[in-house]
């Protein structure tokens, strides 16, 4: 690449972005799949494997493991206090599927705490990427 | 019991993105997307006792997110567990060393007002 700095931004962007959709359409699919259960879990530890077979708690841990490599990939240059913050923007997501696609209520309050985070996210995005030299370069 | 899944949840999470922070910097940086170069660099970085005692973590944290979700809504857990993120930059300046400027502590605060204004 000819600009390793443009170019570490651009990848550092897109797997972000894979990391933070992933997430938050994962754990929409497993809010959906819990509640369509309709009773708490007890402590029976097949309680727990047979939600995991119920088809929307599946699909989110499916997106749930895609979230997982992207995520370590991300980690493999970028600092973890800046993938922290920056992945928090999914926070302001989960509020608006919360709100949009489950039908939860979300208070005035509740939207504000989600914009706040999204400008946290947003400001922590134009720190550096790396500050530590890390592995092999 | 909500706030003892939130506890577990945020110790939990932090253990398992130190170990896999460490480990993947001791890997460097990934530089080819294919999906096989992708999948062996993955592989190979799973061989590792930091990696296998994240996955073991994130599954308690897992565990303890799913039981939360099933007593809670998802509006009132996803914000909740985000405390995780003064921990975790904590965590990220002590243990991982890396520098985490004003701009970046700003940005985690507002994050943190964010959150405590979701979750009261």
């Amino acid at each position: 690449m000819s600009n390793p700095t443009g170019s570490l931004r651009l990848k550092t962007w897109v797997v972000t972005a894979v990391v933070v959709l992933s997430n938050v359409l994962g754990n929409s699919c497993l809010s959906w799949g819990m509640k369509q259960r309709g009773r708490a879990l007890g402590g029976a530890p097949l309680e727990y494997v047979a939600a995991v077979f119920t088809p929307w708690v599946a699909l989110g841990i499916a997106l749930l493991i895609l979230w997982l490599l992207a995520r370590m990939t991300l980690l493999s240059w970028a600092d973890l206090s800046f993938v922290v913050p920056v992945t928090a923007v999914g926070y302001a997501l989960a509020a608006a599927a919360g709100h949009f696609l489950l039908g939860e209520q979300v208070s005035p309050q509740r939207w504000a705490g989600a914009l706040l985070i999204a400008a946290g996210a947003a400001l922590v995005g134009t720190t550096s990427v790396r500050t530590t030299a890390g592995g092999d370069r | 019991m909500k706030w003892l899944c939130v506890a577990i949840i945020v110790a939990a999470t932090t253990a398992s993105d130190a170990l896999l922070t460490r480990r993947m910097k001791q890997h460097g940086e990934i530089r080819d997307f294919r999906l096989g170069a992708l999948g062996r660099a993955l592989a190979a970085v799973a061989r590792s006792w930091h990696v296998m005692a994240a996955m073991a973590l994130l599954a308690v944290s897992f565990f303890a997110f799913l039981s939360l979700l099933a007593i809670a809504d998802m509006s009132f857990a996803v914000p909740a567990t985000a405390a995780t993120f003064v921990v975790e930059t904590l965590v990220a300046r002590c243990l991982l060393r890396e520098r985490v400027s004003a701009r970046r502590w700003l940005g985690t605060a507002l994050v943190t007002g964010g959150v405590v204004l979701i979750a009261l």
